[in-house]
């Protein structure tokens, strides 16, 4: 009997142990920016799910693309119908590590971090790596950021030439996710 | 048999904690698996409020103007002294605004009997599936009209409420996977003014249309609406009134739809198409006409103002 208590015990243990070392959201913020000579263009999404696991350093994403909202109604629809076409492709997606993780532990300072993984837009993976912060805030959740650059041609998004003007090739992306523990 | 007990709980145990540490690994699994379904809303099952001249389901977003310039020349029977028709055109200047992203109001006036028209439209379903299944859109639209021309008899006793018409439609879409968007329109019109006893002051029509995507920013149109036979009685100017067949494509450049179409209809509002049209296919009555519609963003969306980007 001892012996059983013995082992529900460590592996109770274990059990809070590897899930307090979970983090997620499903309220992150993802924004984008597009500076073109005609008109400049950006775009936020509040409901970006996110997942950081302490114990292994990895990282995921889900960001729904028919989330996007735009200042104005048409460039919304164009952005779904055209661009990144939401309806054979609905979802973008990250998977990674962060790198150097066995040096590091998140605390109350802002942490410079490196993330390398896959990112997915428009069904097109790609191999990234780019630099965020991660802090535990005084309510002991976990706080991420991050601001990147990616090129629509790498994702094979279409720019028609008649919008060359409007539309930069080159994408901001601004990250900001506050996690709570699982 | 307390050994046993305890070799199976740990078996029980060891099974588990694989699980668990299996599980870890796949956190876009993890977290697939932890969202709820949203609504998706399909989105561009027409490229603008109107398929040709009729109107389809789509509205305005909320803050959002449409001035659309509808133009058809006379028909390209009229030879080479009209050029074709080009010399004879009719034109509509139509405004359309989003009161919110459901309900949209507009005015407009038509050359053509030099009529002012009023709409009112409400998008009260959406084609959606996730969270909610639903397979069509559904729009109702209620139009007055005032027909402001002379009136043919001034020593008449002429009253103002003969110079109104009204139309009232309910417009029910299916977009079919990416390309095809087809659309039904049960649509009555009302005149308060018909020539003779014989012509129904209200009448009955059923549209049917249909948009199909070519390429992102080429659509193809058509647009159909069809009368019962035995509701009016009167020729217009010596000609029968017929159904009116619509043709035409969509080109999209930016803020701007064209709209270019082949059609038996001069007028552009459903009065016109429902119970004016003479026109004919067959005897070469054919108008080519236009649709120039651009959307000024007036008021920005306050959620995206809130925001801190």
């Amino acid at each position: 009997m001892k012996k059983i208590t013995a082992l529900l015990l460590i592996y109770s243990c274990s059990i809070t142990f590897t899930y307090a070392q979970k983090y997620v959201t499903r309220t992150g913020s993802i924004s984008f920016f597009s500076e073109a000579p005609l008109e400049n263009i950006e775009a936020y999404n509040n409901q970006v799910s996110g997942i950081v696991d302490l114990e292994t350093g990895g990282m995921a994403f889900t960001v729904l693309m028919k989330a996007f909202i735009f200042e104005k109604a048409l460039m919304q629809e164009h952005f779904n119908e055209k661009y990144v076409e939401s309806h054979k492709y609905p979802k973008a997606t990250f998977k990674g590590n962060i790198m150097d993780f066995d040096s590091f532990q998140p605390g109350s300072e802002q942490e410079e971090i490196k993330v390398s993984g896959k990112l997915t837009i428009h069904g097109i993976t790609k191999e990234v790596t780019v630099n965020g912060t991660l802090k535990k805030d005084t309510n002991g959740n976990l706080e991420g950021k991050s601001v990147f650059n990616i090129n629509l041609q790498d994702y094979e998004i279409k720019v028609p030439s008649a919008v060359r003007k409007n539309i930069a090739d080159n994408i901001e992306i601004k990250v900001n996710m506050l996690y709570e523990e699982m | 048999m307390k050994k046993c007990k305890t070799l199976l709980l740990t078996g029980i145990l060891i099974v588990f904690g694989f699980n668990s540490s299996k599980a870890q690994e796949d956190l876009l699994e993890l977290l697939n698996a932890r969202e709820d379904s949203v609504r998706d809303y399909t989105i561009a099952t027409f490229k603008t409020t109107r398929l040709v001249s009729g109107h389809s389901v789509e509205t305005n977003a909320k803050g959002v103007l449409n001035f659309m310039i509808g133009h058809r020349f006379g028909a390209v029977n009229t030879g080479w002294r009209d050029f074709w028709g080009l010399d004879n055109a009719t034109v509509r200047l139509g405004f359309d605004y989003g009161i919110t992203d459901q309900i949209n109001i507009g005015i407009g006036r038509s050359s053509y009997q030099k009529t002012f028209d009023g709409t009112l439209k409400w998008k009260f379903l959406r084609q959606q599936t996730g969270y909610k299944n639903i397979p069509i859109t559904a729009t109702a639209v209620g139009a007055v009209y005032l027909n402001s021309t002379e009136w043919s008899n001034p020593d008449r006793d002429n009253l103002f409420s003969s110079r109104l018409a009204y139309h009232y439609a309910l417009l029910l879409a299916r977009k079919f996977g990416d390309a095809v968007s087809m659309q039904l329109m049960p649509t009555v019109v009302h005149r308060n003014l018909v020539p003779t006893k014989e012509d129904n002051n209200t009448i009955v029509s059923i549209g049917a249309g249909t948009s199909i995507k070519v390429t992102n920013s080429l659509r193809f149109n058509a647009e159909y609406y069809f009368i019962p036979d035995g509701q009016i009685a009167s020729d217009i100017g010596g000609l029968k009134v017929r159904n009116s067949l619509s043709i035409g494509v969509d080109l999209e450049t930016g803020g701007h739809v064209f709209q270019l179409h082949l059609t038996n209809s001069r007028g552009m509002t459903e009065k016109y198409l429902v119970g004016e049209n003479t026109g004919s296919w067959g005897k070469g009555d054919i108008h080519f006409g236009f649709n120039v519609s651009r959307v000024f963003t007036l008021k920005k969306s306050k959620e995206f103002r809130n925001n801190n980007l």
